[in-house]
């Protein structure tokens, strides 16, 4: 009974009090940046808090920018479960939306749900073959998968301007010589239906909670996950136990490719409606961290996601109400993962720990 | 147009552009290295490189004095190393992961910055070249290689010096048995998490340097947010393509940093590319540069990225 109460507190202290501690720091260097720029810290972060979760906008605001963030993070689980640090997020992302819009220009007049399968699967398509690449160069040929995602990141980027300065513009940017570097509008049976009337909530957000609940199925509950996280925790041990283990590091890029992938797709359904530039938006890296917060589960990078959500709208708006910078956010964000990355040892220590009482008892 | 592209003058400030835009890539790289011979990954140098160059700039904008901003840049490579050398060393954090949160932290804070006290882009005058009495006189080579500024000569000589610490001192002998066998190391007396720490601290403070070099390190120096762009991430790269080797490394970012010098003459040429080509190459290059060296990968610590745990 004892050792039952000591894994539930272990449980509370790993789970919820390192994540938010980080959290918690990396607010209070935060302030220390908001008190040199003349700012009162409190204040602004109350400002923060109050934009995102004080009226039905803000909530369905935090919600849109949770949305991208739960795929992208629930993919991004998969991926470091089973030992790649994909940091490809934004050009993948980049290169799922592409294609969506790609072929939702293309489509013809379609029932609304079979549009949106066809271009959730585009959507996977596209960012899971940019997934593949670093994949496969990790698997066969053991290239350091966070530098080749980075480059990846800055080439899709550049692809981007190209498509949409190029064969992607708008035909009528071109007319009117404005040249906006955005795609036109798709077809409206394939826009995600919006909840209330002058506010931007789709219904992606649904397509987000089950894509987040498949990935937990995925890696906890089929054989496929558990050898993914068994390559992840010991590739040695993986290949001798028959795993093979290339093919599923290679997998698991392809779906956090492709979850990305589905988040650019969601993106241009959802929200724009068009392909336009900055249409990954550091969703790629802040779904990493949403993901890291809800300590690698799918299913915890949902709460993750909102919260992180919830910063991302608040900062947002305190960019327009105080004049504090949004990039403050990229600051905050690292010192989160920072933050939560150390505080892996405590929750090491404290399990070792635990490991012992429960041997002693055993005897 | 292409004939013009060929003069002698055109290829000779195409290789002192060459030789100057090294600087960045060789200072970040050659730090880099002895992180990784030590043993530790540090894949946040680029945002450590953001920083320097933003702080070295602002230092100098405001006080008028570039070693002022140099002193900067290298407080901030100080806190910066310690910063990373705590989560990596002592909290014995996945380096990969801590590595990205510094880069973000650094892209954040560098845009935060810019954007509440400048907000604009502003030009300032940056290091001079200083030539070198009679070797700059040589025809071509000296206005290649002896007419650059001092950080320039500080990259370059920081290839020998790298070598002689590595390979001929006492400290270096200890830098690599840390990152070749830490138990070993410390069963002998070294203080592994030392070691590390000062391995840290140094590759941080050049990192630093590299982006001071970007900003003040130019004859009209500007900062403008991303202004690395992804070079601390192509010097990681390179450090791999050089097999942890200061020569190897030499070489690579003479590579990178001539391919520059072309890619922005190609761009001022206007021969009908679009620039975002131009942008591309290096990282579409650096990518083929990991496949090229990945066949024969000999020379990177053993414990490269693995946290030293004592045995108990």
């Amino acid at each position: 009974m004892k050792i039952r109460k000591n894994a539930f507190f272990i449980s509370i202290i790993t789970n919820i009090l390192i994540p938010l501690g980080a959290v918690f720091l990396a607010l209070i260097v935060g302030s220390i940046f908001l008190i040199t720029a003349h700012v009162n810290p409190l204040n602004a972060y109350y400002l923060m808090f109050a934009a995102s979760f004080g009226s039905l906008y803000g909530i369905t605001e935090t919600l849109v920018k949770a949305t991208p963030l739960i795929i992208v993070g629930a993919g991004v689980c998969v991926a470091f479960r089973s030992g790649m640090v994909n940091i490809g997020g934004e050009g993948q992302i980049i290169v799922g939306a592409i294609l969506t819009t790609f072929v939702a220009l293309k489509l013809p007049s379609l029932p609304k749900i079979i549009s949106v399968m066809i271009l959730l699967l585009v959507g996977f398509v596209g960012g899971g073959i940019y997934g593949l690449i670093p994949g496969v160069l990790k698997a066969y040929l053991n290239i350091n998968e966070i530098l080749t995602t980075v480059m990846l990141n800055s080439i899709a980027t550049q692809v981007l301007y190209l498509l949409l300065r190029g064969p992607m513009m708008d035909p009528l940017e071109k007319a009117f010589g404005t040249g906006y570097p955005q795609s036109s509008i798709i077809t409206q049976s394939a826009w995600l239906t919006r909840f209330f009337q002058g506010k931007r909530l789709h219904t992606g957000i649904f397509i987000a909670i089950i894509l987040a609940i498949a990935m937990y199925y995925l890696l906890w509950k089929t054989t496929i996950g558990y050898k993914m996280r068994a390559v992840g925790k010991n590739k040695n041990a993986s290949r001798y136990g028959g795993i093979n283990v290339e093919r599923y590091m290679i997998l698991s890029m392809l779906i956090a490719g492709g979850m990305a992938g589905i988040a650019g797709a969601v993106e241009v359904m959802g929200i724009h409606h068009r392909l336009l530039d900055g249409i990954s938006a550091g969703y790629g890296f802040s779904g990493i961290v949403a993901a890291l917060f809800g300590k690698l589960n799918p299913l915890g990078t949902i709460p993750a996601s909102i919260l992180f959500g919830s910063i991302l709208f608040g900062a947002d708006s305190l960019q327009r109400t105080v004049g504090i910078p949004a990039a403050m956010v990229y600051a905050i964000e690292g010192l989160v993962v920072v933050f939560a990355v150390s505080g892996e040892i405590i929750s090491r220590k404290i399990a070792s720990r635990n490991t012992e009482i429960l041997t002693e008892d055993e005897k | 147009m292409m004939g013009n592209f060929f003069q002698t003058g055109v290829i000779v400030s195409i290789f002192s552009a060459g030789i100057r835009l090294a600087t960045p890539y060789l200072l970040a790289s050659i730090g880099e290295m002895l992180d990784q011979r030590s043993g530790v990954y540090n894949l946040g140098i680029e945002g450590i490189m953001l920083i320097g160059a933003f702080l070295s700039f602002y230092t100098s904008l405001k006080t008028g004095s570039l070693m002022l901003g140099i002193l900067m840049a290298i407080i901030v490579g100080l806190l910066m190393g310690l910063l990373s050398a705590f989560i990596n060393v002592t909290m014995k954090a996945e380096q990969g992961i801590s590595g990205i949160g510094i880069y973000m932290f650094g892209f954040g804070l560098s845009g935060l910055l810019f954007r509440l006290t400048m907000g604009a882009i502003v030009t300032i005058d940056g290091f001079k070249s200083i030539p070198i009495p009679i070797l700059s006189k040589m025809p071509y080579i000296g206005e290649i290689f002896f007419n650059q500024n001092w950080m320039v000569y500080l990259a370059f000589l920081l290839v020998p010096i790298s070598y002689i610490v590595l390979f001929k001192t006492t400290f270096g002998l200890k830098i690599r048995s840390v990152g070749e066998n830490p138990s070993a190391a410390d069963s002998l007396g070294v203080s592994v998490e030392f070691i590390r720490y000062v391995c840290i601290i140094i590759g941080s403070v050049l990192a630093a340097l590299a982006g001071a070099f970007l900003t003040i390190g130019q004859q009209k120096a500007i900062f403008v947010e991303n202004i690395s762009a992804g070079r601390g991430f192509i010097a990681i790269a390179l450090v791999y393509f050089g097999r942890w080797q200061p020569t190897g490394v030499m070489i690579g970012s003479l590579l990178f940093s001539i391919l520059d010098a072309l890619q922005i003459r190609v761009q001022i040429a206007n021969i009908g590319i679009p620039y975002e080509y131009a942008v591309m190459a290096p990282y579409i290059i650096t990518i083929i540069v990991l496949v090229f060296v990945a066949q024969h990968r000999i020379g990177g610590s053993t414990a490269l990225g693995k946290p030293f745990e004592r045995c108990k």
